[in-house]
């Protein structure tokens, strides 16, 4: 019974196939083991039971009547507390939105709800998707399953580590700079940033819009397409969304599943490598590399000089946008109001009071610094200098992918610098967390696909590294092919899932 | 309310030139929003025609209405402006509880439409050509009302309440370059200009086109320059100027409030002004300031719009004849003269009149009915002729009374009192009334016999052969018939009768 | 790249509508000047014959049917609010008009 909480998403299916299990009997599991350890993890701010068991009943009903509504029917999965739920609390991890239960459900819950996943809850993050930690969520970190007192990553630290610590098969993450990779790299598990456009943004609370993607999180390469193809594709209420077929993911995933890959060639990024990365994150890398190379593929160094600004243009983009994005938060039709004392002359607070003080108590100092950062890039005399420029190191870091790719079928580096550092150890330094972000974020600029698997655990600290592939837009099939293969072959040396040596939890209390 | 000191227009003239520039919101009546799928429509019981999109709820994202594009160009084509290429939505953030994402999604630096004009012609048959810079897309409001407070205005109040009906309807937003030179004519050009183009949003069809209703709203750019100096003052802004009188009132009471300012060596202060239609007056609204930074860059959430020619030329199709050539070709058929026309467009009747005639009556008559009956009636209520009450499809059915001899001229005159007290259709107020004129020969011939049995001495003249006499005769056969008789017919009847 | 002043900080916490305190603003203001100084080399990068973009795919003209697609009720459109009155928001007073 206990082993389906080890189990990977394909071999759930399998079994409610078989009838060895049902939806009920699954999700009722993953319930009591967040009940079990959520305690020490913090990755869920919001569990919900009743409507997950309920939703377990229908998938069994319509499995029993041999009419599952998807690959993926009866699986249960953690949400993403940044994308709105219809009835369900949604947060952001902000004081702002505590309490807000959305009266509509974004697109990605829609078609998770439609193909008959359980929800479990939501999942933590740093507030409104702002960090690299989880260490700015409003609601407490998320604590590191392999070890509680470091970070998970961030902002999707919740789904990573929720899924890290068996409290759920499946994830569903948010990615703007790295927020399901870089939380995938530090917890050993796999996280997936479609093409720009691949998977629809209406509901997601939006951070960046212009670089925003939700994506899988899972324990295995072949979950992620599985669930992938079940939220991608176009949707009419997202006019950036790309009016094509997903493609055929699962099949490239239990294709590269085979081992071979005969006729790739693998460039390694140049500027993302080296200085600044830990040398037990480097060996990983370097090792996965070599397994590639065995497979048959040929590996090629590309440079792509413009990587070196992207860090520079991702913090005047993103804070652009988001402070703008973040201006509804007012006070005015939802979310928190604080309404200050009355002037001594006995005049009542403004609305421009209201929002004021409404706004500095429910965003926190990452937030504020953001809006700040945003306000500023965008005002009267820096829009050509900072905003404008930006945008132009868009187009070089496009032109530099181009370039990469031409000689290259996908592209590899480490996901992030480091293995997870200590809770509390960034929080001060801005700039020093902003740097996690260096290697997943020129994928977002150029709006390109990525993928973040387990590369094994470092030998100074023995904590997970991952492995970032990139693959040109709307190729992200390639991302699963070589995903796969790599899973196949990594597991193979290491004799099981890399998770299979994490923590157990067993003695965490709730 | 200030009392502001104010030059009088002449002394105003004498030492100053005005620059005007003229910025027009015109609400479209597409059946859906601008960036959503709930209906665009005016009224509705609050906060029912909203959904996440035009709420701003987090998460939810803008989706462009495709007819909403396409009456944009068609305006901006109407205006012989050119077409962008390429162009795109741009947010424009501060912070308004009415503006439910606290940016407004609108156009910036790239239009729809741009570099075009408006040939406006004045009421001494001048034509005057006003620039117009661009014609861009954007979204409305939501409404608030203020409660508490003696005036239910804004100071005052305190606290607001807030409709999001509104919020996110399409409107464009058309704007002049400055108008320079036009010196006394100022006021009459601004007027002529929001009534000429009203036309022809008219004509397109892309608008309600009601400034009673705000469909139609025009702010007020002015400034003054020493006079031959061809330079730029400081200009205000008047907003909410929500008639065609008032945009002339308005810039004429601008030109008087500036120019005793800065004759008194004071400087104007940049700010937007409030019209005030009730008083006549501007007051001070909110002064320009850092505030104004609105920190505009491309919404990420849209795709650029790049029209293809082949659309263009497609919508170029479709527009309309220009309203003023339209009336040089109406005044033809309709045989008016000048002065008729000019009378019947200075009236607002214009469209009115069309309308009635489209509808069946005989030009003259539509005329007279607007021009004398209906146009007095407004005035005399201080309404707007298009607002008594009375349809075009009304007056014309009138007409058809009088006619078929149904109605004379003074029961048609009974008919309109009802339509404009709003008793129904003019055949029901005719049968509440009573009005018809009776045509039972019975009835009148008995009437008629009366008359010349009580008034012997004029039934004498008569059959002397005096016919003039037969006046006095008629008038007490209308009386006896309470007025409902056509007067043409008694008289046959007296004469029939007496000779 | 210009320092960014305790002063400039206050104008854009204003800008943006956040009530700092005197210590948020003593804390955030060297924060932000170091991590201006961290992206300053933007300036020097793109030159002016490179083209901005705003999406990495460039799709043009997106657009919706003006069809009338069923909203929210107004009883879910206020169920969020923190005030309600007369089936509208109710919102403190507002100071200017816009």
């Amino acid at each position: 019974m206990t082993d389906y909480l080890l189990s990977s998403a394909t071999e759930l299916v399998a079994a409610l196939e078989a009838g060895e299990t049902t939806s009920v009997e699954l999700t009722t599991l993953f319930l009591d083991r967040i009940a079990a350890v959520d305690g020490a993890v913090n990755a869920f701010l919001h569990v919900d039971r009743e409507g997950a068991l309920a939703q377990a009943t229908a998938s069994d009903e319509r499995r029993a009547a041999g009419n599952p509504a998807s690959a993926l029917d009866g699986v249960p999965i953690a949400v993403k507390d940044v994308l709105a739920t219809e009835g369900l609390p949604t947060t952001c991890g902000s004081k702002m939105l505590e309490g807000w239960i959305p009266p509509y459900d974004a697109t990605v819950v829609a078609r998770l709800k439609q193909a008959g996943l359980p929800i479990l809850g939501k999942t933590n993050m740093d507030e409104f998707a702002m960090g690299s930690s989880t260490e700015h969520s409003a609601y407490g970190p998320t604590h590191n399953p392999w070890d509680l007192d470091r970070i998970p990553g961030g902002s999707g630290g919740g789904s990573a580590a929720a899924v890290a610590a068996f409290e759920a098969p499946l994830a569903i993450g948010t990615d703007t700079g790295g927020s399901i990779r870089q939380p995938g790299a530090v917890t050993g598990t796999v996280g997936v940033k479609p093409t720009y456009g691949g998977v629809s943004r209406y509901g997601l609370v939006a951070m960046a819009n212009s670089l925003d993607q939700a994506g899988p999180v899972s324990r295995t390469v072949l979950d992620s397409a599985l669930l992938h193809e079940v939220i991608g594709g176009h949707d009419p209420h997202d006019s950036t969304s790309i009016d094509q077929p997903v493609g055929a993911l699962v099949e490239a995933a239990r294709q590269g599943a085979g081992g071979d890959l005969s006729g790739l060639r693998v460039g390694v990024i140049k500027e993302l490598g080296g200085d600044g990365y830990q040398p037990g994150v480097l060996a990983r890398f370097q090792e996965s590399l070599d397994l590639l190379v065995a497979a048959g593929a040929e590996v090629v160094e590309v440079s792509c000089p413009s990587f070196v600004h992207a860090l520079a243009a991702y913090y005047l983009i993103m804070p652009s946008e988001a402070s703008s994005n973040l201006a509804k938060f007012d006070a005015m039709r939802y979310g928190l109001r604080v309404v200050p004392e009355a002037a001594e002359n006995g005049t009542q607070p403004s609305a421009e009071d209201v929002m004021r003080a409404s706004r500095d108590a429910g965003f926190g100092d990452e937030v504020k610094r953001r809006i700040i950062l945003g306000t500023y890039a965008l005002s009267s005399g820096y829009y050509d200098a900072y905003y404008g420029q930006a945008q132009k190191v868009r187009t070089l870091i496009s032109r530099d992918f181009d370039a990469a790719f031409e000689k290259a079928d996908v592209l590899v580096s480490p996901t992030a610098p480091t293995t997870a550092f200590k809770l509390g150890e960034k929080l001060d330094d801005p700039v020093a967390m902003y740097l996690n972000d260096l290697a997943t974020i020129p994928a977002n600029l150029a709006g390109v696909p990525g993928i973040s698997l387990p590369s094994g655990l470092a030998d100074e600290d023995g904590l997970p590294a991952g492995f970032q592939v990139l693959a040109p837009a709307l190729a992200d099939d390639r991302l699963y092919r070589v995903g796969a293969a790599l899973e196949t072959l990594l597991e193979k040396k290491w004799g099981g899932p890399l998770l299979a040596q994490a923590p157990t939890l067993d003695g965490a209390s709730a | 309310m200030s009392t502001d000191t104010l030059l009088s227009f002449e002394e105003s003239l004498e030492k100053f030139d005005p620059a005007m520039g003229l910025e027009v919101h015109v609400e479209l009546n597409t059946n859906t929003k601008m960036f959503c799928g709930c209906p665009a429509v005016f009224g509705g019981e609050p906060n029912t025609q909203v959904c996440p999109t035009c709420l701003g709820l987090p998460g939810a994202m803008p989706a462009v209405n495709a007819k909403a594009v396409e009456s944009a160009m068609r305006i901006g084509l109407a205006l012989n402006c050119e077409i962008a290429e390429w162009c795109r939505f741009a947010r424009k953030n501060y912070f308004y509880p009415d503006m439910p994402k606290n940016f407004q999604t609108s156009q910036y630096d790239e239009p729809i439409a741009f570099e075009g004009y408006l040939d406006v012609e004045l009421e001494s048959g001048e034509i005057v050509r006003i620039d117009i810079e661009r014609a861009h897309m954007e979204e409305d409001t939501g409404k608030s009302l203020h409660v508490g407070g003696a005036t239910g205005r804004i100071h005052g109040a305190d606290h607001s309440l807030v409709d999001y009906n509104r919020a996110g309807i399409p409107l464009i937003e058309i704007v002049t370059k400055p108008i320079m030179g036009s010196r006394e004519k100022a006021p009459e050009i601004a007027k002529a200009y929001v009534a000429q183009l009203r036309e022809l949003i008219v004509a397109l069809g892309v608008s309600d086109a009601r400034m009673d209703q705000g469909s139609i709203r025009a702010d007020v750019n002015l400034s003054l320059a020493p006079i031959g100096t061809g330079e730029l003052g400081t200009r205000t802004e008047t907003k909410n100027v929500n008639s065609l009188r008032s945009v002339e009132r308005a810039v004429r009471y601008e030109m008087q409030r500036h120019a005793a300012i800065l004759s008194a060596g004071d400087a104007i202060l940049q700010e937007t002004r409030h019209w005030h239609e009730d008083t006549g007056i501007t007051t001070s609204g909110r002064p320009k300031s850092d505030a104004d930074d609105y920190r505009y860059f491309p919404e990420p959430d849209l795709v650029p719009v790049a029209p293809s020619r082949e659309w263009v030329e497609e919508l170029k199709g479709t527009l309309p004849e220009l309203p003023r050539e339209k009336r040089a070709r109406l005044q033809k058929d309709w045989g008016f003269s000048d002065l008729e026309m000019r009378d019947t467009i200075g009236a607002g009747a214009f469209g009115l009149v069309e309308e009635t005639i489209a509808a069946g009556a005989a030009p003259q008559a539509a005329r007279k009915w607007w021009l004398s009956e209906l146009a007095r009636r407004a005035n005399d209520t201080g309404t707007d002729i298009a607002e008594l009450g009375v349809t075009p499809a009304d007056v014309a059915a009138v007409q058809a009374l009088v006619d078929a001899g149904s109605l004379n001229d003074k029961l048609a005159r009974q008919v309109f009192d009802g339509l404009v007290a709003g008793e129904g259709t003019p055949e029901e107020i005719v049968a509440a009334r009573g009005l018809a004129i009776v045509s039972d020969e019975g009835a009148l011939g008995s009437a008629v016999d009366k008359a010349i049995a009580e008034n012997p001495d004029v039934a004498e003249k008569i059959r002397d052969g005096k016919v003039a006499a037969a006046g006095a005769l008629i008038g007490a056969v209308m009386k006896e018939m309470r007025g409902q008789a056509d007067a043409g017919r008694v008289r046959e009847l007296i004469l029939e009768k007496l000779t | 790249m210009p320092e960014i002043s305790r002063d400039e900080v206050a104008h854009l916490a204003d800008l943006a509508r956040i009530d700092l305190s005197d210590a948020e603003l003593d804390q955030i203001a060297p924060q932000l000047s170091v991590i201006l100084e961290s992206i300053a080399s933007i300036n020097e990068v793109a030159s002016d014959d490179i083209p901005p973009t705003s999406h990495a795919l460039p799709l043009t003209n997106v657009f919706r049917d003006d069809v009338v697609v069923p909203g929210l009720t107004a009883e879910q459109a206020l169920a969020m609010a923190p005030e309600s009155e007369q089936q509208r928001f109710s919102v403190p007073r507002i100071l200017g008009e816009e």
